[in-house]
């Protein structure tokens, strides 16, 4: 019987098998191996036995390291256990993965490999995540494809029943765990053939049973541990061997043939690359190039990495091999190198071989692309009399000089088509080119590979779809410079990235295009002209947004682009490619409605009549340009790095260009001038109130009010507008509400939440959306005024409401957040209140990303060049990385006090005094205190004295610092837990701020102990049957800990108030603010009034927990009002909730109906916390080394 | 005892009562619960094409907002294994009422396209509805479409339906058209067996806090069985269609109104959200009362008796101003 075929992903090949192979799955989320958790959650939902019949059961842990917990314990009791991690995850499985392994018990891990995080996070690929679990004990085997991720799964499941040793299979991340192939599927007669049975009856024979009881997890004295240990030594002898025999199994039934290391290049090669993992098929469409020349060299690609197969590795290498080249895609900093290229070195040394010269050098770390080209760089390395050593490849190292030069015009892209589609957000391009490559491996006998570019922005994204089809199968691990097919989503990424030259010679390329064949050519920027002139390529036209609209499918473009891909192709004949598109739809919506099938199939009715060829005239002339990036203004740095980035060329850059220990410059989001709003907030004065509201929601700093002294205005270019401020404190002043037009992203929260409407037409509000392109100028211009006007004395308005607050300038802005995130508004009204002495830890998450992720980063300066100091450390040790800052910064505080007390008589006793005996928190005090600072430090200078250069070096640090500790629910709930339960239990002046969205959003919505009962989330897919924690009640037990839950659209000025009390709160302070986020489900635009709801219901009461001495006090203060609304009315209108409502309406209702309970229970519970009386057991004072304070 | 049977759509009632569409016939306990009350026939809640498709389209984008974007999170959502967007579940319930109740089960339809209401109405029927009443009301908000083509569309939708199905077919109408009373002839020519007046539909009302519009529907009062009884009254023996009238109908006295105006049917909402099940019972005990105290050997003998043609001044139901009901005041009665 022919095999099945499927077009997949590594993660979902890999899930395939592990997921039919095991019984006991614990899952945690981790990019990029979060979708092998994902699949194996959704077959166990809906109730997919195993091979055995079984239904696996797939349960999400709090950590990887409870995954891993879970699996040692799934084992202990002879369970067929798997689990699913990458990088960080990994290492934090380790102790475990010591331990299963030591214990000889059989499990697979099946890894999407990724960069551990150094200088900096890279969620992309590479083997230092698997090198670092090198030394556990369990075998290592590698896939280099999606094939071999599928086969080498279940060789992976089949060995380590027989051997007894764990195995690691590993696949690289994004590469091979996100690329989609075609594949040929391993059926249950392939599974049970290689199974063996009596192994794992041996396995349930070892498990922990009080019936034959026994003792694991002794500890041992030195008198036998050492012994003990190298009894597992013919275990891990025995492997190679039953890996090989496996291999030979699956061979016999598929005809696919593996070997622990596999050869391809001439017979005679004198120069040889080894290597592990996706960089093979490059590496192999290399070597059949130079070959064909008649070159001789060749390839060892490695697929069990421990143990070691020394012998299969030098009989796989040919003898006449006099240089070679092992290609590490990992870095050990200080190693003699890296482990792929020692492991070689020692098989050759060991074995009577004579040594050939062996040099290593390093590849591809964090998805650098690894091509052919670079390859053939690497042979033309090995073909000099002494190649390099301790080389690399891929990069321009101009630091110290280990990179290997490599061809760039090189290319084996040959045969076969090659397709790019650019995209702009969710426009389903995706989606699109994912269906395309399926249709094409299902419908034709040819193959197809899809590869998919994604930005670093989660609002306005980028997507580059990489397509290729051929008759051979495709092992081209790398993405398409040049295309034959080159689709644009979007008209106006031709004018920000260049697209037109990734066409190739004579390639088609086709355009969305508001404009229509015969006037489109004048809209194209000058250089995609001159492109399309000097490639001679074929241009063609569909305004699919019209389209997309007319049929009812909104922004969706997939379906109506797809079928033009098909037309201009041609890999199929034109009505058998429009069924197969028809039948897509069918298969992929059905279940979602016949209103989304009826309206796809619309859609590609329509789309072939609507696409048109564009007449080609003889000469380019157009005036217009493509953007550039950064202002000439712009610091060095932005200019020389940023500015790359930006433009997509940071490929290009040397080491030399980039901080080695990580450390950036802020303020850089600002040059970042994306523009990617179709509608901006319109200020109508007249109405506006003052309010501030528009200002404070606004989750990218894109709209802003500044008061300044009514004089400022003068000069103010035409457009620019402002009105009298109302208030007692400040009479002569003016407001402007100002929109940063090209950094809005057109969320519209802000006009959501503006309460001043036209006394003579409601829907015009003070704050308006407007069609951008009618004001962009206008605002630029008036937004450049707007910020050249000096901002506001901060101390002039007392920052305890609102609309004061929001005249301070924010230092977050313009983040790539999702357009409309919930998060943001929270960080930036930080900014505001504590930003120009706030220094924050972040825990790993959308807030480290929209934070931190490069190219540029929101947090920002003032005019005194002030403001947050920002850091990531990792997921769970946010607590505790901010706590490290915390008391560091209070011993460098008595250390400078110290120092000032003893320097007291030589810098002025009245200063010294005066610093010393500063306690004011607000910002009159840190104005007061920086002043006698800058005097101290100028004083401090005037002095020749090894202590005075130390007091001068820490003198800032005698002006209040505030140390918030940010992160996501899933850090707090959840990874984090214990750190920040001891951090709020140090009692210790450490704010935390907690961005609760009830789920793990950066990683795509997985439940987490904050997802709400009866919410449906990704590991939760039946919808989440307990209730979520109350984080807040929890650290309130403490007495001494401020918490506050919050939420901005239920009450501002409540969350204002906590977020001021918590930073002025001595002790420790929790504040937990609920963020509205994509992954419930709900418009965007709609966030506050979600929030208001979320209160109004009681689903989110609001309230403080506010310790303090007074034995009377209530502290518990409730802020909201008793619920209003059925939890119900609330839940309906989030998909998270209504989707369960339509998926499993009984289940739905039982889930929501004990929610309910819950609400009115907890709503119960805490109206009798507020009647209580507590008081907080102060503190033993500090000892004090002096006796003086 | 009078017979209290009435014949409507081509069934024997076991009496006038019938429930009309509400959430009490929306699940399989309330529907029992009406049967076990006494009530000839029930309506089912309306299946909404529009609300189906926005259903469909909420699933789709909920589950394609943010899809494809960011490598971390390729979607949001977990992708469910089903989700009751299409007309399946409203099927399903009626196969359900039917499997589970001896009297007529009335489906009804609210379309908002030609293909939708046919294709509907065909789904409706193979689940085993006894009939269909097709939800036809909607609002005339473009000024630019004149009532010849909105009635025209209206008629075609009737004639297209009728064609498309075998059990019978009710049409559930409001009472804005300049001449009702001819459209509803041009109905039942195009094959409409039944007319049930009138629709109560949402209103807009205004927010004075928010200062936005807020729909939403309102329990009926006695006094809006008025409107149904002039027309029942009107066109009982001018049209041969089955009438069952709605709206308002509360007490005993409001169902013998509108039977003397020669209603078939008439159809209860309001006063059984109000009163629950068991106002029927009391209803039937109460209209048996009344006829059987007057003699009345059966409800077909009373029905229609006060219908315009029945009666000796068939102006009195055409009367609609002040000046008129002044004259008539100034009048002696003609007895």
């Amino acid at each position: 019987m022919a095999p099945s075929i499927a077009c997949v992903d590594g993660n979902e090949a890999a899930a395939r098998i592990a997921y039919r192979l095991a019984e006991v799955v614990p899952i945690y989320p981790i990019t990029p191996a979060s979708p092998m958790g994902e699949w194996a959650d959704a077959w166990s939902a809906k109730g997919q036995p195993n091979l055995w019949g079984t239904v696996p059961e797939v349960i999400e842990m709090q950590s990887e390291a409870g995954a891993a917990g879970v699996l040692h314990g799934a084992v202990q009791r002879g369970a067929l256990a798997t689990s699913f991690t990458s990088s960080q995850g990994l290492l934090l499985m380790l102790p475990n993965l010591f331990k299963i392994a030591g214990e000889l018990s059989p499990l697979v891990l099946h890894v999407a490999a990724r960069t551990v995080a150094t200088h900096a996070l890279s969620i992309f690929g590479d083997h230092s995540d698997v090198m670092a679990a090198r030394t556990t004990g369990f075998a290592m085997l590698c896939a280099s494809s999606v094939q071999e991720a599928h086969d080498f799964a279940l060789i992976a499941h089949a060995a380590t029943l027989r051997a007894r040793v764990p195995f690691l299979h590993f696949f690289d991340g994004f590469r091979t765990s996100h690329e989609v192939n075609r594949i040929e599927l391993l059926d249950d007669a392939d599974l049970g053939a290689l199974i063996d049975e009596s192994a794992i009856l041996a396995h349930r024979a070892r498990r922990l049973t009080p019936d034959a009881p026994v003792l694991r997890g002794s500890a041992q004295n030195p008198d036998v541990f050492f012994q003990a240990r190298e009894g597992c030594n013919p275990f891990y002898a025995a492997v190679p061997a039953i890996v090989t025999e496996c291999f030979a199994s699956l061979a016999a039934r598929t005809g696919r043939h593996y070997g622990l290391a596999d050869y391809v290049g001439a017979p005679d090669a004198e120069r040889v690359i080894v290597l592990m993992g996706s960089g093979a098929g490059a590496a192999a469409e290399c070597v059949d190039a130079l070959v064909a020349r008649g070159e001789r060299v060749g390839l060892v690609v490695l697929r069990l990495f421990r143990p070691f197969p020394a012998s299969a590795l030098l009989a796989a290498i040919p003898p006449g091999a006099r240089a070679i080249a092992v290609l590490d895609r990992t870095k050990e900093p200080g190693a003699l190198g890296e482990p792929l290229y020692q492991d070689v070195v020692t098989a050759f040394a060991e074995s009577e071989r004579a040594m050939p010269r062996i040099v290593g050098g390093r590849y591809g770390l964090g998805s650098k692309e690894f091509t052919p080209a670079m390859a053939k760089g690497v042979f033309d390395a090995l073909g000099a009399a002494a190649p390099r050593n301790h080389f690399t490849v891929g990069i321009v190292d101009d630091v110290t000089h280990t990179s290997l030069p490599w061809p760039r015009d090189f290319s084996t892209e040959g045969e076969g088509v090659r397709a790019l589609f650019f995209g702009l957000g969710s426009d389903g391009t995706v989606g699109a080119a994912k269906s395309t490559v399926s249709i094409i491996a299902s419908e034709t006998p040819l193959f197809a590979q899809g590869y998919f570019v994604y930005d670093s922005k989660k609002s306005g994204a980028i997507t580059i779809s990489h397509v290729r089809f051929g008759p051979r199968p495709i092992r081209s691990t790398y993405q398409i410079e040049r295309a034959e097919f080159v689709s644009v989503h979007r008209f106006d990424l031709l004018g920000r990235i260049d697209v037109a030259g990734r066409a190739a010679a004579g390639a088609r390329l086709l355009l969305n295009s508001p404009h229509p064949a015969d006037t489109v050519w004048e809209h194209l920027p000058r250089d995609v002209q001159e492109q399309v002139l000097a490639r001679n390529l074929e241009v063609w036209v569909i305004d699919a947004d019209r389209v997309a609209r007319d049929v009812g499918m909104g922004h969706h473009i997939n379906t109506v682009m797809q079928p033009c891909f098909f037309a201009l192709s041609g890999v199929l004949p034109r009505d058998r490619a429009l069924a197969a598109i028809r039948r897509s739809i069918e298969k992929t919506y059905t279940k979602r409605g016949p209103a989304v099938v009826s309206r796809n199939l619309a859609a590609v009715d329509r789309a072939l009549s609507e696409l048109h060829p564009v007449a080609i005239p003889a000469a380019a002339r157009s005036q217009i340009t493509r953007r550039t990036f950064v202002p000439d203004t712009a610091p060095e740095f932005v200019q020389r790095v940023t500015a790359r980035l930006l433009e997509g060329q940071g490929d290009l850059l040397p080491v030399s260009a980039l901080p080695p220990d990580g450390t950036f410059p802020t303020a850089t989001a600002r040059y970042e001038k994306r523009a990617i709003a179709q509608e901006i907030p319109a200020w109508d004065p007249a109405l506006c109130i003052d309010c501030g509201k528009c200002a404070v929601v606004c989750p990218h700093a894109a709209i802003r009010m500044k008061v300044y002294p009514a004089a400022d205005a003068a000069g103010a270019p035409d457009g620019f507008l402002s009105k009298p401020f109302r208030s007692r404190e400040l009479p002569d002043h003016a407001l402007t509400i100002q929109v940063a037009p090209d950094d809005c992203t057109g969320c519209g929260v802000c006009v959501e939440i503006c309460p001043a409407k036209s006394k003579r037409e409601v829907k015009h509000k003070a704050i308006d959306m407007v069609p951008v392109a009618d004001r962009r100028e206008r605002e630029r211009a008036s937004f450049a005024f707007f910020l050249a006007i000096p901002q506001l004395d901060p101390t002039l308005l007392d920052p305890g409401t609102i609309k004061n607050a929001q005249t301070r300038e924010p230092l977050f802005e313009f983040s790539g957040a999702c357009a409309g995130c919930g998060e943001t508004p929270y960080l930036k009204l930080l900014s505001q209140l504590f930003g120009d002495h706030l220094v924050i830890a972040n825990a790993t998450g959308c807030s480290s990303i929209y934070g931190g992720n490069l190219p540029t980063t929101p947090w920002t300066t003032n005019a005194a060049g002030r403001g947050p100091a920002w850091a990531n450390s990792l997921f769970e040790d946010d607590a505790e990385f901010g706590f490290g800052m915390r008391i560091a910064f209070e011993r460098q505080v008595d250390e400078a006090r110290r120092l000032l007390r003893a320097l007291a008589p030589r810098v002025g006793t009245v200063l010294a005094h005066e610093t010393l005996g500063e306690s004011g928190h607000d910002d009159a005090a840190i104005a007061r205190q920086r002043v006698r600072v800058a005097e101290l430090k100028r004083r401090l200078d005037a002095l020749d004295d090894p202590d005075a250069r130390r007091l001068a070096s820490l003198a800032d640090d005698l002006v209040r610092k505030s140390v918030w500790v940010v992160g996501g629910d899933g850090w707090a709930y959840d990874i984090g837990s214990p750190g920040l339960d001891h951090v709020l239990a140090s009692g210790r002046d450490v704010n935390v701020l907690v961005l609760d969205t009830q789920v793990y959003s950066n990683t795509g919505g997985q439940a987490s102990k904050a997802t709400p009962r009866g919410a449906v989330a990704k590991f939760a897919a039946s919808g989440k049957s307990s209730p979520r924690k109350d984080l807040g009640l929890l650290a309130s037990a403490y007495g001494n800990v401020y918490v506050a839950q919050v939420a901005l659209g239920g009450d501002d000025a409540q969350t204002q108030k906590a977020l001021r009390e918590a930073d002025a709160w001595h002790g420790p302070s929790l504040v937990i603010a609920y963020s509205t986020c994509i992954a419930h489900g709900i418009d965007m635009r709609q966030s506050m009034a979600h929030q208001r709801d979320a209160v109004r219901s009681g689903f989110w009461p609001l309230w403080r927990y506010h310790p303090g001495s007074d034995p009377h006090q209530h502290p518990f203060q409730l802020d909201s009002h008793a619920p209003q609304l059925p939890l119900r009315a609330f839940a309906e209108t989030e998909a998270r909730f209504a989707m369960l409502l339509r998926s499993d309406p009984a289940r739905a209702d039982e889930l929501l109906a004990l929610a309910q309970a819950d609400a009115d229970e907890r709503w119960r519970h805490y109206t009798q916390l507020a009647g209580l009386e507590r008081s907080v057991i102060e503190a033993p004072a500090k000892p004090d080394p002096e006796g003086t304070s | 005892m009078t017979d209290l049977s009435s014949h409507y759509l081509g069934f024997v009632l076991r009496t006038p009562l019938v429930a009309s569409s509400s959430p009490l016939t929306g699940s399989l306990d309330g529907l029992r619960r009406l049967e076990d009350a006494g009530v000839a026939a029930v309506v089912l809640p309306s299946l909404f094409e529009e609300q189906l498709t926005g259903d469909s389209l909420a699933v789709h984008n909920a589950l394609e907002a943010g899809a494809g974007v960011f490598a971390e999170a390729l979607d949001y959502l977990p992708d469910l294994e089903r989700y009751e967007v299409g007309p399946d579940s409203y099927l399903e319930r009626i196969a359900a009422a039917k499997r589970s109740l001896r009297i007529p089960v009335i489906a009804s339809l609210n379309g908002a396209t030609l293909g939708g209401w046919v294709e509907h109405a065909r789904l409706i029927e193979q689940a085993g509805a006894d009939a269909l009443e097709l939800n036809l009301y909607q609002v005339a908000a473009d000024p630019t479409h004149d009532a010849a083509t909105v009635e025209a569309r209206e008629i075609e939708l009737v004639e297209t339906v009728r064609a498309g199905i075998e059990i019978p077919l009710a049409i559930k109408l409001s009472p804005f058209y300049t001449a009702f009373g001819h459209f509803a002839r041009r109905a039942v020519g195009v094959g409409a067996q039944g007319l049930v007046l009138f629709n109560r539909f949402y209103q807009p009302d205004i927010d004075l806090d928010a200062l936005e519009v807020t729909p939403n529907l309102v329990l009926s009062r006695s006094e809006e069985v008025r409107l149904p009884l002039r027309w029942v009254a009107m066109l009982r023996r001018r049209v041969t269609a089955s009438l069952a009238a709605t709206s308002g109908v509360h007490t005993t006295e409001d169902v013998l109104k509108l039977l003397f105006a020669g209603a078939d049917a008439t159809m209860l909402a309001s006063a059984l959200l109000e009163r629950g099940p068991q106002r029927i019972g009391e209803l039937e005990r109460a209209l048996d009362a009344w006829l059987t105290q007057r003699e009345y050997e059966s409800v077909e003998q009373m029905k229609g008796s006060v219908s315009q043609a029945a009666v000796a001044d068939p102006e009195a139901y055409e009367r609609a101003q002040y000046l008129r009901t002044l004259r008539s005041w100034s009048s002696p009665r003609r007895h």
